[in-house]
């Protein structure tokens, strides 16, 4: 089996066909198993985040160095382990929580786990663009530190946290395809085992340019959505 | 009434501990327009953030209508600055946030319905005369704009002081004059303590009636405006007035006797030609630092006198019958300068 034979009439004709059929609804499975695991990893990240910007020693709320050591120290780890093996390796969590570690759902798991340190990560730097000067004022106007956080320094962060969502959902979706070969749904798993397991190269191209596809048009939305919710450019 | 007692703020940084204040003794009227100078460096900011708690004093106490404010806890202090609010050099509004939603956060914050806050910034939004930019973002503004929202903004809880840290340092010196015109009319209208922080003896000079002066962390010098303008008596106080006479004026003395001048609010007029018409005695300026506000004359004079003693005497009576000036005989000026 040589690659030109790939693209032969027939091959494009079944490539056509599989694009038809099978892509809609692995686009439909990559595209909720992205939107879900990201929205879990906001729903721990976020909170996580402000903990990494509040709690420092110079913080609006400092905690307690150890506490916070093991905070860094988790995040470090989580984010030093490729998600590949990751996903192996939480399989134990990953049954627990949904009963099974095959399929599209369970594929949710392992992202959450290896996004949420990521985008904590990201809203702690998207935080710490905040101008000092301006969480100063909040607290002489008697401001208090939950206060501060959710009035004043998210607030002020939207343009940057939704610039740092739109890559962290990306990259997200970067995972998914990778979920695949530990049975995730999606086009990751349709360009591994349709396309490539089973020679179909024009399959895999297929999923490919459709991935890169949904990427632009997620990227370029974000940008476009982080620039239309900054009120600090004047010409609008 | 603010009294601060025996204020001291050490700093701990990597360097070894810094003394940022050093016992302070300050108080501050209801009603004053109180300034506070210094060079930078000198601990102004520190010691304006003392009063309301941003930090903390290591040691002494800030009495707010004999209340210590260092025994209360968080939720009593964040109750105490909708009393005590403050405006910055750099505004520090919310970029993302309308001028109106910028008003309202403070009145939000302590819980105010959004009904009730709105009507009361759009009122506040009159009075800073910005009433067309409730709906205007702080980058559409410029710098002077953006200080008067930030003014309304310390109003909105109607507190009894304000705060203003280098409020006019980032301003071009029109839109200075107009802020500090709004401050002097909130205080009078509105009966609001003001306390200035600033390192230009200009704005002292303008609004406020009492000033102290601040130098590495320490109260050198304290009183009414005029009487510490006319006679400083400090070096620090001197260099903030006349930084140029630090700067060796007396090189051009021939050695003769010399006589200082201090305006006060001196009605401008040709002072050094009419006492040449006057008394016949031709005296040459040896250096000069004065302002004019409005037709008023402030800041010093330093003239050679010659001829002999009852020259001088005539001239120091001449000088001194005129209202708004006073004259100091300068006999060891040039003894005190060179022990610096």
């Amino acid at each position: 089996m040589n690659f030109a034979s790939a693209f032969t009439p027939e091959k494009l004709q079944e490539a056509w066909d599989c694009l038809l059929n099978e892509f809609p609804f692995a686009i439909w499975e990559t595209l909720y198993s992205t939107l879900l695991a990201t929205f879990f990893a906001i729903v721990i990240g976020l909170p996580l985040g402000v903990l990494l910007v509040t709690g420092e020693q110079k913080g609006i709320r400092p905690l307690p160095a150890p506490v916070m050591s093991f905070l860094n120290v988790m995040i470090n780890l989580l984010r030093s382990v490729p998600f590949i093996i990751l996903m192996v390796m939480i399989i134990p969590l990953t049954r627990a929580i949904v009963g099974t570690s095959v399929g599209t759902v369970a594929s949710i798991v392992p992202l959450t786990v290896a996004a949420f340190p990521f985008i904590a990560r990201l809203v702690e730097s998207s935080l710490r663009e905040v101008n000092p000067n301006i969480i100063e004022a909040a607290q002489s106007m008697g401001a208090s530190t939950w206060q501060i956080v959710t009035r004043v320094m998210l607030p002020e962060s939207v343009p940057s946290l939704i610039t740092n969502f739109t890559l962290a959902i990306t990259t997200i979706m970067g995972y998914t395809a990778m979920s695949g070969a530990v049975g995730g749904g999606g086009l990751g798993k349709l360009a591994l085992s349709y396309g490539y397991q089973r020679y179909r190269f024009a399959v895999l191209y297929l999923a490919v340019i459709v991935l890169v596809i949904i990427t632009q048009v997620i990227q370029s939305f974000g940008t476009w959505l982080a620039r239309q919710s900054d009120k600090r450019l004047k010409e609008k | 009434m603010i009294e601060l007692r025996n204020l001291s703020k050490l700093f701990t940084t990597t360097d070894g501990p810094v003394d940022a204040l050093k016992h302070i003794n300050l108080t501050i009227n209801n009603g004053d327009i109180y300034g506070i100078i210094g060079m930078s460096g000198a601990g102004k900011s520190t010691l304006v953030r003392c009063i309301n708690m941003l930090e903390r004093p290591t040691e002494g106490t800030v009495l707010l209508d004999g209340v210590d404010l260092g025994t209360l806890d968080k939720k009593e202090i964040q109750k105490v600055r909708r009393r005590i609010t403050m405006i910055f050099q750099s505004f520090n509004l919310l970029m993302q946030r309308t001028c109106l939603e910028n008003i309202m956060l403070p009145l939000r914050l302590a819980r105010v319905p959004a009904a009730q806050a709105k009507a009361r910034a759009m009122e506040l939004l009159e009075t800073v005369e910005l009433p067309n930019k409730a709906n205007s973002y702080p980058a559409q503004l410029s710098g002077g704009q953006q200080q008067r929202v930030a003014i309304a903004r310390a109003l909105a809880t109607e507190p009894e002081v304000l705060l203003c840290d280098e409020a006019t340092s980032a301003l071009d010196p029109k839109t200075t004059h107009a802020i500090l015109e709004l401050i002097r009319e909130i205080n009078r209208k509105m009966g609001i303590t003001v306390i200035v922080i600033t390192h230009q003896m200009s704005v002292v000079q303008e609004i406020c009636n009492r000033v102290a002066i601040l130098e590495n962390g320490e109260v050198v010098e304290e009183g009414e405006v005029s009487e510490v303008f006319s006679n400083p008596r400090t070096n620090a106080t001197r260099s903030l007035i006349y930084p140029e006479m630090t700067e060796g004026v007396m090189l051009f003395s021939k050695g003769g006797q010399r006589l200082r001048v201090m305006f006060n609010g001196a009605v401008t007029e040709p002072l050094i030609a009419r006492m040449a018409i006057d008394c016949g005695i031709a005296a040459s300026i040896l250096g000069a630092s004065t302002r004019s506000v409005g037709d008023r004359a402030y800041g010093y004079m330093l003239l050679d006198i010659p001829g002999g003693p009852e020259d001088l005497a005539k001239a120091v009576g001449y000088l001194s019958r005129i209202p708004d000036i006073t004259v100091q005989v300068e006999a060891e000026y040039k003894a005190e300068e060179a022990e610096k």
